[in-house]
C-alpha cells in the first residue's frame, strides 16, 4: 500500500469511526449519582416559587419540590445546584441535558408533553391566569379591558391565552412582550402597560415586589387553568418515575399526617400506609432504584407538601395565598396523589 | 542549463509526486472532509431529536400563531401563522436597521466633521460626544433612553399635546396619518415627473459649464422644481389629502401613526452608539487627504464649501467606505438587542415567542442565522458596489 492509499484508507476508517452514533449515556440516576448532586432549572427570581435569599439560598416552593427529590437520592437536600432560566431558555436547557429536572412554574399542556421531548410529572401548583391593574384605571372586570396595553412575559402559556380571551371576547388589546417576569414588572411600574397579566400566584408575588402594592389590585377573573409542575426528558421512565413518586410521597405524608418534626416518631408507627412512605416496610424505593427510606429522607429534610405550601406561598407568607384549589382531596381541594403500595 | 534539467525528466512522473494531482487530491479531502462532517452534525442532531421524541421539521410554519404583537407592518392577528411571525419580525428587523443606519451616518457624518473644525468649543463637543457614547455598552444606552426617558413622561390621560395633532405620552408619540384620497396619483406622478426633471437639469448644467464654464445655481433651482411641481399638482388636484388625528379611546389613543417607545429608544441608542464609531471614521478619511490637496485647492481659488465637496470629501470617501460598511452591519446586528426592552423584531418574536411556544429551536435558530447572514452579506454587497464607484481609478 502506497502512501497515498494508506491516507485514504485512514479517512475513510475515521470516517467510519465518527460516523458511528454517539453511544446513549448512562441513565439520569446513574448521571445524577455520579455527579454528586442533582441540577434543578428554576426562575431567574419569583418569590415564593423559587428565588434565592439574601444569604444567596435558593427557596420557594419549585425550589423545595426540586429539594425532595435530592434529599430522596442522597438523603442531603443540599446536593443540588440550581440553573436560573427564562421562560424562553427553559425547555432547551432541559432538552440539551443541561438540568436534571426543570422545575419552574410551567405548565402543562398538551404541546408541551408530546412534542417537545419532555414529560409532566405532576402538579405542585394549580395555578389560573388574572389581571393586576392599577386602582386609578377604575377598572373592576377583564370585560372592561378593551384597548388596553397589557405586559406579559415571553414564550408561556400566558402569552397564548391572553390573545385567546381578548380575541374571544371580541376586544381588541396591545402586547408588550418581555423576556423576564422581572421586566413585566418593570415595565408595568414605569407606565409602560395598563396591567400586567401573568398566573395569579405569580401576580401576588410580583404585586409585592412594587413600591406601593395597595394602589394596584388583581381582578377577580380566573381565564385560564394553568396546573404547574416539574418537567423531566422523555426517554427515561425511572427517572421519570422519581421525580413523580417524590412529589407523590409528599403529598401522601400530608394525607397521612407525617411532617418533618414528627417523621422520627412515625417511624415507630404501625400503620401500614406510614410504614410503607418512611420505608419500614415494604421495598417501595427499590422499585424505584432508591434507597428505601427516600420517603422518610424527603419529608424529614423538606418536609409534606403542606409544610412547603405554607412556608412558601401560604397565607402567612408576603405571597398570603389560601390553599384553595392546592387543598388535599379530603380538604375541598383536588390535590389527590395515587396510593404509595 | 537548470530548465534543460526539468525538461529532460520522464514525461509523465507517478501521479502521486505530480504536484498538481497531489495538490487537487488534497484540495478534494478538505473538501470532502467539510462536507461530511457538516453532514454528520445535521444528521446526528435530526437522529438524536428523533429518539428523544422532539419533533422536527418546518412544518409548523403553517401552524397557527395565536400571540399577539404590538408592531406591525404587515397585517397581522393572532389566527395567522408561525410563518408570517418570522415575517412580522423581519420587517420590524429591517426597519430599525435601516433607520438607524440613516440616523447613524448623518449625525456622525456631522459629528466627525465637527471634530475636526477650528471652532475649539465645536470641536471640544464632539470629542466628549464620541468618548462617552462609544465607550458605554450599548445594551446599557437602550435600557437608559427606555427606562430612564420612558418613566419621565406622562400617562396618556396626561399627553403633551402639540396643536391638538401630535400627542407623546409614555405610550409613544401619536403623529396625524396621511390619507391619500382619489387623485392623489397626480401628486405621486408630479414628484416622479420632478425628480427626472432635476436630474436632466444637472446634467445639463454640468455640460453647460464645462463647455462655457459659466456655473449655473443647480441646488436651488432643482429644490424649486421640486417643491412647487407636486404643490402644483396638490393644487390642481383639489387638495386629495386628509389627515387622520389620533384621539383618546378608553386606555389609549387610537388612530394616527403611533411610534412606539420600544422603537423610539432602540432607533436613538441604535444611531447614537454607532454614530460615534461613524464619527471617528470620518474624521480618519477626512484626515488622510494630505494637506496639499486642500492648498492647491485653495490656491485655484476654491471656496471652503467647495473644496470640502470637490476635492476632500471624494478621496476621503475611499478610505471611509470599507470601514463604514462594518458600522452597519453591526449596527444591523446589534438591532437584535431589541428583545431586552420588548421592541418586536425577528429575535424577539421569531426565535422568542415562536421558538419557545413550538419547541422547535434547531429549525428557528438555524432560519434566524440564515437571515442575519443574508441581510448582512446584502449590505456588505451594496456597498461594495458603491466603494468600487468611488474608489481610486488608475489611469
Amino acid at each position: 500500500m502506497n502512501k497515498t492509499q494508506s491516507i485514504a484508507a485512514g479517512a475513510v476508517m475515521l470516517c467510519g469511526v465518527l460516523a458511528a452514533p454517539f453511544a446513549s449515556a448512562a441513565t439520569t440516576l446513574e448521571a445524577v449519582k455520579e455527579k454528586g448532586h442533582l441540577q434543578c432549572g428554576v426562575t431567574t427570581g419569583l418569590p415564593g416559587f423559587s428565588q434565592p435569599d439574601s444569604d444567596g439560598n435558593w427557596t420557594g416552593i419549585d425550589v423545595d419540590t426540586c429539594r425532595a427529590v435530592a434529599a430522596a437520592i442522597f438523603g442531603d437536600e443540599n446536593a443540588i445546584e440550581f440553573t436560573p432560566l427564562t421562560a424562553k431558555e427553559r425547555f432547551t436547557a432541559l432538552q440539551s441535558g443541561e438540568i436534571d429536572v426543570l422545575s419552574r412554574n410551567t405548565t402543562w399542556t398538551l404541546t408541551r408533553d408530546a412534542s417537545l421531548g419532555l414529560n409532566f410529572t405532576g402538579t405542585n401548583y394549580y395555578d389560573g391566569q388574572g389581571f393586576l391593574i392599577s386602582k386609578d384605571l377604575g377598572v373592576e372586570d377583564a370585560t372592561e379591558l378593551s384597548g388596553a396595553t397589557i405586559c406579559v412575559q415571553a414564550g408561556t402559556t400566558t402569552e397564548l391565552n391572553l390573545s385567546d380571551y381578548f380575541r374571544a371576547k371580541d376586544m381588541e388589546f396591545q402586547p408588550i412582550v418581555f423576556d423576564t417576569s422581572e421586566q413585566t414588572v418593570q415595565g408595568f411600574a414605569a407606565g409602560r402597560c395598563d396591567v400586567l397579566t401573568s398566573d395569579r400566584s405569580q401576580l401576588a408575588a410580583l404585586r409585592s415586589k412594587l413600591q406601593d402594592p395597595s394602589s394596584t389590585e388583581i381582578l377577580p377573573n380566573t381565564i385560564s387553568k394553568e396546573p404547574l409542575g416539574p418537567v423531566v426528558r422523555q426517554g427515561d421512565d425511572q427517572w421519570f418515575n422519581i421525580v413523580k413518586w417524590v412529589l407523590f410521597a409528599q403529598i401522601n405524608a400530608e394525607e397521612l399526617g407525617i411532617t418533618s418534626e414528627n417523621a422520627d416518631q412515625m417511624l415507630k408507627s404501625d400503620n401500614p400506609n406510614i410504614q410503607r412512605l418512611l420505608g419500614t416496610d415494604g421495598d417501595m424505593g427499590a422499585k424505584l432504584g432508591l434507597p428505601d427510606d427516600f420517603g422518610y429522607q424527603a419529608i424529614k429534610l423538606v418536609g409534606n407538601y403542606g409544610e412547603m405550601y405554607d412556608r412558601n406561598v401560604g397565607p402567612d407568607t408576603p405571597l398570603g395565598l389560601d390553599r384553595g384549589l392546592n387543598a388535599l382531596w379530603t380538604e375541598g381541594g383536588i390535590l389527590y396523589a395515587p396510593p404509595l403500595r | 542549463m537548470k530548465k534543460q534539467a526539468i525538461d529532460s525528466r520522464p514525461a509523465s512522473p507517478k501521479p502521486w509526486y505530480d504536484p498538481r494531482i497531489r495538490s487537487l487530491f488534497f484540495q478534494f479531502v478538505a473538501i470532502a472532509l467539510v462536507f461530511w462532517g457538516g453532514w454528520t452534525l445535521v444528521d446526528n442532531t435530526l437522529s438524536n431529536m428523533q429518539s428523544r421524541g422532539i419533533s422536527t421539521g418546518f412544518g409548523f410554519l403553517g401552524e397557527t400563531a395565536g400571540f399577539g404583537i404590538i408592531m406591525s407592518l404587515v397585517p397581522y392577528d393572532s389566527t395567522m401563522t408561525y410563518g408570517r411571525t418570522f415575517v412580522v419580525g423581519l420587517m420590524n428587523t429591517l426597519l430599525v436597521s435601516a433607520m438607524g443606519i440613516v440616523t447613524a451616518t448623518i449625525v456622525g457624518f456631522i459629528i466627525g466633521v465637527a471634530r475636526l473644525s477650528s471652532n475649539w468649543l465645536v470641536a471640544k463637543l464632539a470629542l466628549v460626544y464620541i468618548e462617552i457614547i462609544r465607550n458605554i455598552p450599548l445594551l446599557l444606552q437602550i435600557f437608559f433612553w427606555y427606562f430612564a426617558v420612558l418613566g419621565s413622561l406622562p400617562t396618556p390621560r396626561q399627553s403633551v399635546e402639540v396643536a391638538g395633532s401630535l400627542f407623546l405620552n409614555n405610550r409613544g408619540l401619536y403623529l396625524p396619518e396621511p390619507m391619500p384620497q382619489d387623485g392623489f396619483g397626480l401628486v405621486w406622478g408630479s414628484i416622479i415627473l420632478a425628480i427626472v426633471a432635476v436630474t436632466g437639469l444637472r446634467k445639463w448644467a454640468k455640460k453647460r459649464q464645462l463647455a462655457t464654464g459659466e456655473i449655473f445655481p443647480t441646488f436651488r433651482v432643482g429644490l424649486a422644481i421640486l417643491v412647487i411641481l407636486p404643490v402644483l399638482a396638490y393644487l390642481v388636484a383639489g387638495s386629495p389629502l386628509t389627515w387622520e388625528l389620533p384621539a383618546l379611546k378608553g386606555f389609549n389613543f387610537g388612530g394616527g401613526i403611533a411610534i412606539i417607545p420600544e422603537l423610539a429608544a432602540l432607533w436613538i441608542a441604535l444611531s447614537l452608539y454607532t454614530a460615534s464609531f461613524i464619527a471617528e471614521i470620518v474624521r480618519s478619511g477626512i484626515l488622510s487627504v494630505s494637506g496639499g490637496q486642500t492648498e492647491a485647492a485653495k490656491a485655484l481659488g476654491l471656496p471652503n464649501g467647495l473644496i470640502l465637496r470637490l476635492v476632500v470629501i471624494p478621496q476621503a470617501m475611499r478610505v471611509i467606505i470599507p470601514p463604514l460598511t462594518s458600522q452597519y452591519l453591526n449596527l444591523t446586528k446589534n438591532s437584535s438587542l431589541a428583545t431586552a426592552i420588548g421592541y418586536p423584531d425577528l429575535v424577539a418574536i421569531f426565535m422568542g415567542t415562536t421558538l419557545n411556544q413550538t419547541g422547535q429551536a434547531v429549525e428557528v435558530v438555524a432560519i434566524t442565522m440564515a437571515v442575519y447572514l443574508t441581510i448582512s452579506l446584502l449590505i456588505s454587497l451594496f456597498m461594495n458596489i458603491y466603494n468600487r464607484a468611488v474608489a481610486i481609478k488608475e489611469r
